[in-house]
């Protein structure tokens, strides 16, 4: 037999090493499914991983990862910082979809206009749409005592009605024969988030999530806010002994993650999607969760996430047009990789020990 | 900074060209983009069935390639990129969240040929099909309307947008022929394929007490739903899901694909293919009405199968007038029919239809 033993303290190595094990391992048991489904496993975890990085058509790929990373690692760091205070906002997809909302309805309120005013004005409308609706669960929770949880999550549905609404009604292209969908801000110079060197993918909002990066690890390194997030976390009863003011917190954690999740919404509808459509939202604020725990909630380890995620993503669909690997098995494999990560996290606060389970 | 741009776009491009031209010989590659899985039993189970046929008929000559559950947006322009830079010279792209990411992609790929369905935006290099569902809507409504006892049906529509629209209309001015009584009740969904969302819709009209249930989202889920009910009226659609048949599913809407998608990838074999819209109905054979079983009176389904064949003959057209609008307005005289810019973006319900179009 063999037990499993509380380590006196968490191992920083395992930690650390988790994410790459958790990698390792869903590459093995991903290559036997794949061997299971009838493919060559090797060139299948190849594709996946390497082709959009390395391969012939890497010149497409590697701008593709910034693209579908960038909305990834935006929301998943203003995640990040209320993960690890204990605060949880699950939903980011809503607040993005609200940024997305006013983002484009400022940009497209000015439409056909042409000022150089318009894009910072969107900005600052899509930080403010994903803003106001995570102060929602916010203020409840500081007042009611509200779970946030569920409040966040439950508004991600009701921005979904909005987002609807607003396709097939204000925001719909008065020249789109009836369909819905708003005009195409791809097509409106002033307001579209275009790439800043052409064929880099690097548009505004990546520079916004490099930013974002650079801004948490300041804050949670250097500065006071980022102290009282982590001793909240680690230690909810000294920090108040500390003076942590708790409602503060929930409202500036609350708050930042909107905010970004309200810029990657705005910057995607503005650039990559280029229209407000009843499917706008595919998911990346319910995939940042992933990733903010793929990176252990560090800015840094998000980052990276943002990018393998990513790659999974873009690799994944290169396998299915490529090999014929069902849309399923790439989800599985995707999926496998947060189980692997919990299941390895698990060491890193426990230790094997081989041996007799004792008798209670 | 512009001569940058200038610099990486004149790279990008001659990359691009040079990938299309090394994979340009030999077989052709046909590529789909499908917006659901191959196995939801309805929309992207039948464009794979086509694109099945296409392999079928062109054997060693083709090649075909195919990704799933592809979202709406830029993953559906990523994805069709790569199709072309892995050298497809033929690329379906088959819902209608694809038109403009279609349109991007075709400008950057001028030798590539585009089809997209249900659209409306075409180009040098992109063509558009659909087929005229509302043809089969008619005879689903007449159907409905002769099997109702409550005199209420459901429906599940996916989206408000002409095409649901129409077939909408269609399905009420022929349940309302044969029943003046029938009332439609109308849930939108919001989807094309949630079979949660979809069995949730169904429960929902059948305890609003539709007893017959017509959907225009792709999963068996409401099949499922009216199976429970027990002496509720469904219909296949977009693929005959006949495992539902004799009953809950007495007739179904089957999109046939398979001819199209034969025919223009032989139009890219032979250089004949040309940027053009399709749009066929029961005639051509791109709509196809799934048996109508037992479940159904013998004179009901003799009526229907008339119905049908008038429609395929060109003799009938399910638009003819005289018909008004919701709001009380014409809409066509006696004897005109509606013309197919009228139809391609309805955005009305005809008179007796209760209800708003979501805007």
């Amino acid at each position: 037999m063999i037990t499993l033993v509380k380590r006196p303290e968490p191992s920083r190595a395992f930690s650390l090493a988790a994410p790459l094990l958790a990698v390792l391992a869903t590459m093995v048991f991903g290559g036997l499914l794949f061997a299971a489904l009838g493919k060559d496993p090797v060139l299948a975890i190849r594709t996946i991983f390497w082709e959009p990085l390395f391969g012939e058509f890497a010149f497409f790929y590697r701008p593709q990862l910034l693209i579908k990373g960038a909305p990834l690692v935006l929301i998943a760091i203003g995640l990040s910082l209320g993960f690890k205070a204990g605060i949880w906002n699950i939903g980011a997809e809503g607040q993005y979809i609200m940024g997305a909302l006013f983002g484009a309805g400022a940009g497209l309120a000015f439409y056909p206009a042409d000022s150089v005013l318009i894009f910072p004005l969107m900005v600052l409308a899509g930080a403010l749409g994903g803003w106001i609706w995570a102060m929602i669960p916010a203020v409840l929770k500081v007042k009611f005592g509200t779970n946030e949880i569920l409040v966040s999550l439950m508004l991600v549905y009701v921005a979904e009605q909005f987002l609807a609404s607003m396709s097939l009604g204000l925001l719909k292209n008065p020249e789109g024969f009836g369909f819905p969908g708003s005009r195409n801000l791809q097509q409106y110079a002033s307001a579209h988030n275009a790439e800043l060197i052409t064929g880099t993918g690097m548009h505004w909002g990546v520079v916004a999530a490099f930013v974002a990066v650079i801004f948490a690890y300041v804050l949670l390194a250097r500065h006071r806010l980022g102290f009282a997030i982590r001793v909240t976390g680690e230690a909810p009863r000294a920090a108040k002994f500390s003076g942590v003011d708790p409602a503060r917190l929930v409202l500036f954690c609350l708050g930042t993650s909107g905010l970004l999740a309200g810029l990657a919404g705005m910057f995607e509808v503005a650039g990559p999607s280029g229209q407000v459509t009843i499917d706008f939202n595919v998911g990346y604020g319910f995939t940042a969760i992933i990733v903010a725990f793929l990176g252990r909630l560090h800015p840094v380890g998000i980052l990276l996430a943002g990018g393998l995620m990513a790659l999974t993503y873009i690799g994944g669909d290169i396998a299915q047009s490529k090999l014929g690997l069902p849309a399923a098995a790439i989800q599985v494999f995707q999926g496998m990789l947060l189980f692997f990560l919990l299941a390895f996290d698990l060491f890193t606060n426990y230790r094997l020990r081989p041996g007799r389970a004792e008798v209670v | 900074m512009t001569f940058m741009k200038l610099l990486a776009s004149a790279a990008l491009v001659a990359g691009m060209a040079t990938a299309a031209f090394a994979e340009s010989h030999g077989k052709t590659k046909v590529g789909f983009v499908y917006v659901g899985p191959v196995g939801d039993g309805g929309w992207t189970y039948e464009h794979n069935e086509g694109r099945l046929a296409v392999e079928e008929e062109f054997g060693d000559k083709v090649e075909t390639v195919f990704v799933e559950s592809v979202a709406e947006g830029p993953d559906s322009e990523r994805v069709m990129t790569q199709m072309a830079l892995d050298g497809a010279d033929l690329i379906f792209t088959t819902s209608f969240g694809y038109m403009d990411p279609t349109i991007n992609v075709a400008a950057k790929f001028p030798d590539v040929k585009f089809e997209h369905a249900t659209g409306y935006k075409r180009a040098d290099n992109v063509s558009t099909y659909s087929a005229r569902f509302y043809e089969g809507r008619a005879i689903q409504g007449h159907i409905a309307g002769k099997m109702t006892e409550s005199n209420i049906v459901g429906y599940i529509g996916s989206y408000p947008i002409p095409e649901v629209i129409r077939g909408i209309n269609s399905a009420f001015i022929h349940a309302r022929k044969v029943n003046p009584d029938v009332q439609f009740k109308i849930v939108w969904a919001y989807t094309w394929f949630d079979p949660a969302k979809e069995a949730d819709a169904a429960k929902v009209l059948i305890e609003q007490g539709a007893d017959v249930i017509l959907q225009h989202t792709d999963s068996t889920a409401p099949q499922a739903a009216a199976q429970e009910a027990g002496n509720v009226v469904t219909f296949g659609q977009a693929s005959d899901m006949a495992q539902f048949a004799p009953f809950p599913r007495v007739s179904s809407i089957i999109d046939d694909w398979a001819p199209y998608y034969i025919a223009r990838t032989k139009a890219v074999m032979d250089g004949t293919w040309e940027s053009k819209d399709t749009w066929d109905g029961i005639g051509a054979g791109m709509v196809g009405i799934g048996e109508i079983t037992d479940a159904v009176p013998a004179d009901v389904k003799d009526e229907a199968l008339a119905l049908k064949a008038s429609i395929a003959d060109g003799s009938y057209h399910p638009f003819t007038g005289p018909l008004k609008k919701q709001d009380g307005s014409d809409f066509l005289a006696e004897g005109e029919t509606a013309d197919d810019g009228t139809l391609a973006g309805m955005n009305f319900y005809v008179e007796g239809i209760e209800g708003d179009i979501p805007q």
